[in-house]
């Protein structure tokens, strides 16, 4: 229904790009989809951008989650003062994208952030992200000082039962989360779930008090409305900063759900483990924040030429 | 010659040196202080001159063009170039405004044995390399200090309520700026020495130039001698006395038509208030006679109580039961990369602040007595409680104007070892808590901090000290409170060169299914 509706509005001839696979007969292997879209999307095979396009098309298309007016906040991971290729920080171009698509769906603002690990102003410029996101008509928020933070309660938490949580993600209207994959060194990986230590000023808390713990908790209090992880290059090892480009293949790979855990899930596969050996992951789906159990899910696999 | 247009040319050059020096130290945002600093600084005395004794630096000769111009014209660098004399030509210039009296200035006797013991302290102070008395009585540093540690933080208060204010409306053009403030005693101690000095000079003119300063005594010896030199012309004067009412100097002498050049620092203020050409800027020569100086010898003065220091420990209360856990041994504190070693660093850093305020991440804070006594004020890098070194960043040594940090390449900083990071196992949280933790691991910039399987799941740190380079990006997020933390960088002595971490073939893809699900 949502897929027609959007086709016959046709919000943008930009967007039909990203519609052609389903006019153009290249693998889909679930066949076509007519009235609902799928739980998660996996695309293959192309550039960063142009994956972004077929994967939220394939899960309803990005007017299904902006309207116009409504304000955004895309927090990607631009923890490092390292250049793109090291795969350290999300894709610019994958950012810059979804603040194109976002732009087109009418929303009035579209801001992005990341408390960084390294000095913030480096990791916005170096990463790529600040001058992609600009370009698009995005803005980049600082996320350095904790005055930007304001602490909220998560009554439902285990570990973690309050957090300094950035006021823009209190006070937008839709919530993207960018992830990169990447080998992490703490947690075995960094998808979605693990993204979200972002959005918080004391990371301090987390790591002494039940890093898995608190990071599944921190769902409890706000799950993004769409989770894209941003696969064109990923962190093997090393991680979650890297030495090097040695740490980094090109894999060529995204994925996108509402569903935090199942994102993450599916990504986890990617590196060869399964979800249920990540802590945070498991943790997740046993609180109920997704379903980890991706057999249960209509999955859209999509192989780009 | 038209002495108003020379005093006005003097007045807008000291302004120009004051605002660019200023600036330097006052570049929150990071935008110009690394390319415009030796520009700047170049004509500054003592960094120039620790510049070239500690490198030979054939660059480093504006304190020779210094001495040259002292020998010409006297003390004009006073006058014009340091910024610590044109900030208190500002407090002087507020007091005489604020004043009703006719004559703000009256002739003062000078006092030679105090200014000749403090320049003879500091000579022996550099030749003994005892960096201390140099670090206290330099102008220049002590400038450095007072924008560094005072003005800095109310600027970045401002800065940061000004944005927040913008933000409030949308706006993300100014953007909040860490706050750090310098240690309380160093706080404290730079404090007293602005108010010292900014009450001598709101009371009587320059009298810190002409009896603490040691480049203003060093200076005034030339001065002395100079080519030219303000001289009266005897038949011309009314004895109206203007010019010692000008005088923040107070050392023009009506009674035998003498101005004492040693503290005279050319601000030709005398000039241009003179009506009836009564004193003019010449030759030496004609109706005037010098008063002979007495005192010439360099008393070395004893008992230099200026440093009573007292180490200011910040409280800290460690939040977990610490009676299990082990504390931190550090053998010597870390010093910034390109100091080469701590003795010297030491020998030559004068504690300006400089790099302090230019460290972006800044993890280079003023130490207390981290060096010990010789080595108070000079920057030292405080994991624990500011940052840790940013691994693309060699900004410190870029802007030293001293040479005591000396501008390494990127690729040499990122193998010099500062220190090696130490594991203390039984501090850490994945021992104690049996939760996983791994942020110094996260962190670190060459994986000499590696995690490794330890009990089921869990990973635990292990140290490869080869390739560890001392940037203290372990110690920072370990969530540990000092100086029980679980991974600390205990600083090396003597910089070494650590390994470049094993370069490797690049990674494949860890499965080979387009979608393993």
């Amino acid at each position: 229904m949502k897929r027609r509706d959007f086709l016959r509005t046709g919000i943008g001839a930009s967007l039909l790009s990203g519609a052609l696979p389903l006019f153009g007969g290249l693998e889909s292997i679930n066949g076509m989809p007519t009235t609902s879209s799928y739980d998660i999307a996996a695309v293959r095979g192309g550039n960063g951008a142009d994956m972004f396009d077929r994967a939220i098309e394939a899960i309803g298309g990005m007017s299904k989650y902006v309207k116009p007016g409504q304000k955004v906040v895309v927090k990607p991971n631009i923890g490092w003062d390292a250049p793109p290729e090291r795969a350290a920080n999300t894709n610019p171009e994958v950012v810059a994208r979804i603040v194109k698509r976002c732009k087109e769906a009418g929303a009035s603002e579209v801001y992005v952030f990341d408390n960084t690990c390294n000095k913030w102003d480096r990791c916005y410029r170096n990463s790529g992200i600040e001058d992609a996101v600009k370009a698009e008509g995005g803005k980049m928020v600082p996320g350095n000082t904790e005055s930007l933070y304001k602490e909220v309660d998560i009554p439902n938490g285990v570990s973690l039962k309050k957090a300094k949580v950035h006021k823009m993600i209190l006070e937008s209207d839709v919530f993207i989360n960018v992830p990169v994959m990447k080998h992490h060194s703490s947690t075995r990986i960094s998808l979605a779930m693990k993204n979200l230590m972002g959005v918080v000023w004391d990371r301090k808390f987390y790591h002494s008090n039940d890093l898995h713990q608190c990071i599944a908790d921190f769902c409890t209090f706000k799950k993004p409305d769409l989770n894209i992880i941003d696969g064109y290059n990923m962190m093997t090892k090393n991680g979650p900063r890297g030495v090097s480009v040695a740490d980094v293949t090109n894999l060529k790979a995204l994925i996108a759900s509402t569903d935090i855990v199942a994102a993450d899930a599916a990504a986890t596969k990617m590196f060869g483990l399964q979800p249920d050996e990540i802590g945070h992951i498991k943790i997740g789906h046993e609180m109920k924040l997704g379903n980890m159990n991706l057999e249960e899910l209509s999955i859209s696999k999509q192989k780009m030429a | 010659m038209n002495y108003k247009k020379l005093k006005k040319a003097r007045v807008i050059i000291s302004l120009l040196f004051f605002a660019l020096t200023a600036s330097l130290f006052l570049d929150i945002y990071e935008r110009y202080a690394n390319d415009t600093v030796h520009e700047i600084l170049f004509l500054q005395f003592v960094p120039s001159l620790m510049k070239f004794i500690s490198s030979l630096a054939i660059g480093a000769i504006g304190f020779l063009i210094i001495i040259a111009i002292s020998a010409f014209v006297g003390r004009f660098y006073c006058s014009a170039i340091c910024p610590l004399g044109i900030l208190q030509d500002i407090f002087s210039w507020i007091a005489k405004k604020r004043s009703s009296k006719k004559f703000f200035y009256k002739k003062k006797r000078a006092y030679p044995i105090l200014r000749y013991s403090l320049l003879g302290l500091s000579a022996v102070a550099l030749i003994f390399s005892f960096s201390s008395i140099i670090t206290l009585l330099d102008p220049y540093s002590n400038f450095g200090r007072i924008m560094t540690y005072l003005l800095r933080p109310i600027l970045v208060v401002a800065n940061n309520g000004i944005a927040a204010l913008l933000q409030q409306v949308e706006v993300y053009s100014l953007h909040p700026v860490k706050l750090v403030m310098a240690p309380w005693f160093i706080f404290l101690l730079t404090l007293a020495t602005f108010i010292t000095i900014g009450y001598m000079s709101y009371k009587r003119g320059r009298l810190f130039c002409n009896t603490i300063c040691p480049v203003g005594t060093f200076l005034g010896l030339f001065s002395k001698i100079s080519f030219l030199k303000i001289q009266f012309d005897v038949d011309n004067c009314t004895k109206c006395g203007k010019c010692i009412g000008e005088c923040k100097s107070e050392c023009i002498d009506l009674k035998n038509f003498s101005v004492d050049h040693s503290r005279c620092v050319d601000c030709f203020n005398c000039l241009a208030v003179c009506e009836d050409s009564a004193l003019k800027l010449s030759t030496p020569g004609s109706k005037t006679t010098t008063q002979g100086d007495k005192s010439r010898r360099n008393a070395i003065a004893t008992g230099a109580a200026l440093l009573i220091g007292q180490k200011v420990l910040a409280d800290i209360k460690p939040s977990k039961d610490t009676s299990k856990l082990i504390e931190e041994k550090r053998d010597h504190p870390v010093a910034p990369p390109g100091a080469l070693s701590i003795e010297r660093f030491n020998d030559i850093c004068t504690g300006c602040g400089l790099c302090v305020a230019a460290c972006p991440t800044q993890v280079l804070q003023p130490a207390v007595m981290q060096y010990g006594l010789k080595g108070m004020m000079q920057p030292h890098m405080d994991y624990i409680s500011s940052g840790y070194c940013n691994f693309d960043c060699r900004g410190c040594g870029q802007i030293c104007p001293t040479g005591a940090i000396l501008p390494i390449s990127i690729e040499e900083k990122q193998i010099t070892q500062l220190g090696k990071a130490v594991f203390v196992k039984e501090n850490c949280v994945v021992y104690t808590d049996g939760t996983d933790c791994g942020a110094c691991s996260e962190h670190c910039p060459t994986k000499a901090v590696n995690m490794v399987p330890y009990e089921g799941n869990l990973l635990i740190p292990e140290v490869d000290q080869s390739i560890c380079i001392g940037c203290g990006a372990c110690e920072h997020p370990c969530p540990l409170d000092a100086p029980y933390k679980a991974i600390y960088v205990n600083g090396n002595a003597v910089h070494q060169a650590a390994e470049k971490p094993k370069e490797e073939e690049q990674t494949t893809a860890p499965v080979e299914e387009d979608f393993p699900f």
